[in-house]
């Protein structure tokens, strides 16, 4: 039956009535309403849809107009109710967000016209085109990306070097920049050591080393892993390295990278020993047995942090930083169990901890590996669960828990697997609780192996800062409480887990040197890039709109591009379009 | 390469450099063969780019059985179907005319038209003029109350606008209407209360003046004063006299018209000259009034997309906070990132229409065919909803997307037309 309710003087927008004749129609027992101004007009509208009655015949186009069809009167309260109620509630929710966000880089550098850096992560094919695009524009780049190849790298390099901008990547997984964190990054002190390294997880176990000791950091430099790659040269690296020397907040560098080609290797070292300022060097896997003149060579990324740290306060070098410190943790365990399993999600670290282990097993390790293992030598193994057979489809194991669970489980189910070593990398970007998400999965494998009389030990570090989203704090406070026996850097659970199973690293003391003599490089740093060391930088964001937060939190400013393909990556129209440029 | 001009972007910048500089002015209402002569025969025009009948929404064939029977060419309306069903009416497109039509754009000689002249090039463009809402000819309603109503436009209202504005002398200027009502809350296509007021109050003091009978003024002034998108048809007009203009500049990749005929999307862009470059029309989403549904949905219709070229309508979602919702039931703040999503496919803004509600940027200027492809944005128009059967009218408003596949076409043709790529 129809009703009809006019409200005489109650006129409201067209748009607001047909929104709040959707919202009354979807109300239960509700068979049609229409809410309309009583104009002519909308009279016709009414017969044309059957919902006229003679009680319309008196409204008048200020009149608003309530007609529903229903099978029970009581309705009708109702829908006066949210009638009122709507109109009563029209303000819209709205969030705003603290940065603008464009779909092109003109209106990107119209939105943020001081813009200077540009971060990428698009997929893999556009990201060395997007890189040239900021470069064109002036911008120094941070290609989070990875699948560029190493031409367009080295085509890229060339270019910025010439403009003289910084390229940091591709695939570099963090920077920090004037104290805001780009990407996969810590939140750390300001302070007086800049680090530069080839390795995203590298710089992250440094620098909040170096945050946990009590020092700061005044820039965090990436490189990208194949910098020192004898096809790129260095490029970023030489060039990161004269900023840093110029740069006068920065007191000591400090310098992560794999062990690079042997030319590469020379060119970077003779940059290092013309600078004034003392430098603190890892090249890792190398076993370094002395420093030499103002270069300090550390054999772990703990050693690396410890020494800058002491460069940095002005107290003397001790000869070696890498003993065991806490006692080692009294174990039960049955004969077969005699192996450690490393399960890594920053590839670094795991490499760190396969070096370590074949020292202590005195095993060679430098063959070639498959499937993401860093170190297979009799069961005892250390894999980096972020290689990318593990990350096909699936998210890296610093935002996702269930690889790592998984790999845990099949670890447990090895007999002789006594140890279980992983690592925990906090800040932005990674996953806001992985303590909390990894506990359930070591409960059950602990509560499994005591059924079976037994037990399994987790040892683990955390790679984070007090001030990361996170709190390291709560993140070990949670582990612990789980039973994982947690050690503050890598190296030290790596040793702890061999020292568990009684075995011992030799330990290498250094002596400084006086360096070979070499010709000093002169060091000179373009305006743009001294810029980009003495100022918090204005960021265009190009892909992941996460970034965004870290930069906002701490000072940068941000615009957000959200990217797409050119052309929706169609080839031909691409080509149309350069053509019409 | 580009005729007088070094790059594309100077051509662009030539192209929309003539859409600011733009003098519209409303200079009469006429019968439209006395100035579209391709209509002194049987001949019918319609919106969109060219179409034949057999491919016309129900809607558009109803309005050509309306206009057969207002042309008094068929006595009832089987025998205007079988008329237009055996060939014997013409088709011509709006646009190949100097003319635009709102929905169906179906337009016969007698009809009276809005002759809109624009006085930096001295074209002039035609366009019917609003019915208002309900059963009107434009949806397809072909009833007696809609010839009726037509009647009375070419009787009455026609000539008495005529008188008015020639009691006025030089016209009435445009820009200055529209530049006053996007301060008041119009985008010139969903929205179009504040323009018809100024148009009314502007008009007013001049009909009372004409030699119209009482009744007649009375008549005329009430309809103006009902019709709330009286105003939109003003707008066509105008926006297709300066766009034309722009359109002889032939060189670059700004686009020169928009329209849609039900069937297909058809756009033009200033290097490419009059060639048509269309793909399959979407369907508009949007609200419904009640007992109609997105099913019932007509596809999209009409040369009204003329204001999303000139840069109004959907390209000026900001400037009307009071139809915002239309775009998704959002508030103000997608409101401004539709318009700024629209930016980023436009040159430049319009200093002539300055936005109030977007920190007094100026409306959209000159759509580039290549940031579409490039961005994959879509121009948005904003569009009343037509039932998909000939007609019932309007069932609702929202908006649809100008289809991607149009620019790429017209891009790649310019490409290739410059000897820049081999065709495909």
């Amino acid at each position: 039956m129809l009703y009809t309710i006019v409200k005489q003087n109650s006129y409201q927008d067209s748009v607001n009535l047909m929104l709040l004749t959707n919202k009354i129609s979807t109300m239960e027992g509700i068979n049609k309403v229409q809410i309309m101004m009583g104009t002519p007009a909308n009279k016709d509208i009414l017969k044309a849809a059957g919902l006229y009655t003679d009680e319309l015949e008196g409204a008048a186009s200020n009149d608003m107009c309530i007609v529903v069809d229903t099978d029970s009167e009581e309705k009708i309260q109702e829908v006066l109710d949210e009638t009122d109620n709507y109109l009563n509630n029209q303000a819209i929710a709205s969030g705003k967000e603290a940065f603008e966000t464009v779909r092109s880089w003109d209106k990107a550098t119209n939105a943020l016209p001081g813009a200077n850096l540009a971060i990428i992560s698009t997929p893999g094919q556009y990201a060395a085109e997007e890189a040239e695009k900021a470069l064109d524009r002036d911008m120094h780049v941070l290609i989070f990306s990875d699948n560029v190849t190493v031409e367009d790298e080295r085509r890229i390099k060339e270019k910025a070097h010439e403009k003289g901008l910084l390229v940091m990547g591709p695939d570099c997984g963090t920077a920090v920049v004037s104290g805001v964190p780009l990407a996969f990054a810590n939140v750390m002190k300001t302070g007086k050591i800049g680090v530069i390294g080839a390795s995203g997880t590298g710089i992250q176990e440094v620098t909040t080393e170096i945050d946990r000791l009590g020092a700061g950091v005044s820039h965090a430099i990436g490189t990208g892993g194949r910098d020192l790659n004898d096809k790129i040269g260095a490029i970023t690296m030489l060039d990161g390295i004269k900023a840093l020397a110029q740069h006068s907040q920065t007191e000591v560098i400090t310098l992560i990278s794999k062990p690079p080609a042997k030319e590469v290797r020379d060119e970077v070292v003779q940059l290092l020993q013309s600078i004034s300022k003392p430098v603190v060097a890892i090249f890792l896997g190398e076993e370094p047995h002395n420093h030499e003149g103002n270069v300090y060579y550390a054999n772990t990324l703990e050693e690396t942090a410890a020494i800058a740290v002491d460069l940095a306060k002005g107290n003397p070098i001790k000869s070696n930083y890498n003993s065991l410190q806490d006692e080692v943790p009294a174990v039960n365990l049955k004969p077969e169990q005699k192996t450690i399993k490393g399960l890594y999600s920053g590839g670094t670290l795991g490499y760190e901890a396969a070096t370590l282990i074949s020292s202590g097993l005195n095993y060679d390790n430098s063959g070639a590996h498959e499937e993401g293992y860093l170190l297979n030598a009799n069961g005892f193994e250390v894999i980096d669960l972020g290689d990318d057979i593990y990350t096909q489809g699936k998210p890296h194991p610093m935002i996702d828990p269930d690889t790592r669970i998984q790999y845990f489980q099949k670890a447990a189910q090895d007999e002789s697997t006594a140890i279980i070593l992983f690592d925990l990398v906090l800040g932005y970007g990674s996953h806001e609780d992985m303590a909390g998400a990894l506990i359930p999965g070591i409960e059950k494998i602990q509560k499994d192996a005591q059924a079976k009389g037994k037990e399994i030990y987790f040892v683990a570090s955390v790679c984070g800062t007090d001030q990361d989203p996170q709190g390291i704090d709560e993140q070990k406070a949670k582990l612990e409480k789980a039973g994982v026996i947690l050690r503050d850097s890598n190296n030290q659970a790596v040793l702890t887990a061999l020292a568990m199973l009684d075995i011992q690293i030799e330990e290498v003391q250094k002596e400084v040197v006086p360096a070979k003599e070499t010709a000093p490089v002169e060091i000179t740093v373009s305006e743009a890039i001294q810029k980009l060391l003495t100022e918090k930088p204005n960021v265009v964001n190009v892909g992941l709109k996460k970034f965004t937060e870290a930069i906002t939190a701490n000072g940068g400013r941000v615009v957000q591009y959200d990217w797409r393909p050119v052309a929706g990556g169609n080839a031909r129209l691409r080509k149309v379009l350069s053509v019409l440029r | 390469m580009y005729g007088q001009f070094k790059t594309i972007d100077e051509a662009n910048r030539a192209v929309i450099d003539k859409i600011v500089s733009g003098a519209p002015f409303l200079v009469d209402v006429v019968p439209a063969k006395s100035v579209i002569k391709e209509l002194n025969g049987k001949v019918l025009l319609h919106a969109g780019p060219p179409i034949k009948w057999e491919n016309m929404t129900s809607p558009m064939q109803g309005s050509c059985v309306g206009a057969t029977l207002f042309e008094g060419w068929a006595a009832n309306a089987d025998e205007a179907f079988k008329m237009l069903e055996n060939g014997e009416i013409e088709f011509i497109p709006c646009h190949h005319v100097n003319a635009v039509g709102p929905m169906g754009g179906i337009t016969s000689g007698s009809m009276p038209v809005l002759v809109v002249e624009n006085r930096d090039g001295g074209n002039q463009a035609y366009c019917t003029m609003n019915e208002g809402i309900g059963a009107v000819l434009r949806f397809g309603a072909y009833s007696e109350e809609v010839i009726n109503r037509l009647g009375w436009f070419r009787d009455v209202l026609g000539p008495t606008l005529s008188k008015a504005i020639k009691v006025k002398g030089d016209g009435l200027n445009v820009n200055v209407m529209i530049a006053k009502a996007i301060t008041m809350g119009d985008e010139f296509h969903q929205r179009n209360i504040a323009g018809s007021l100024i148009f009314l109050k502007d008009l007013v003091p001049y009909i009372l003046q004409t030699d119209a009978t009482d009744q007649e003024k009375q008549d005329v002034i009430q309809f103006l004063a009902d019709t709330d998108q009286f105003f939109l048809n003003v707008a066509m007009a105008t926006t297709k006299a300066v766009m034309d203009t722009a359109r002889e500049i032939q060189h670059g990749t700004v686009v020169t018209a928009m329209c849609r005929n039900g069937h297909e999307f058809g756009i033009r862009i200033a290097g490419m000259g009059d060639q048509w470059f269309t793909a399959p029309v979407n369907t508009p989403q949007g609200l419904f009034f009640t007992g109609y549904d997105q099913d019932m949905a007509c596809p999209d219709m009409g040369d009204s997309a003329i204001t999303e070229t000139y840069g109004v309508g959907g390209m000026a979602m900001i400037a009307a906070p009071g139809v915002t919702r239309f775009v998704g039931a959002g508030g103000m703040d997608d409101a401004v990132s539709t318009s700024n999503d629209m930016m980023e496919i436009c040159i430049d803004h319009n200093p002539n229409f300055s936005i109030p509600t977007w920190d007094f940027k100026g409306s959209c200027l000159g759509i580039d065919a290549r940031k579409v492809v490039e961005t994959g944005i879509e121009p948005v128009i904003n569009t009343g909803i037509a039932h998909k059967e000939a007609g019932v009218g309007q069932i609702g408003a929202g908006t649809v997307r100008a289809p991607l596949a149009c620019f790429e076409k017209a891009i790649d043709a310019y490409a290739v037309k410059l000897g820049l790529i081999d065709p495909q």
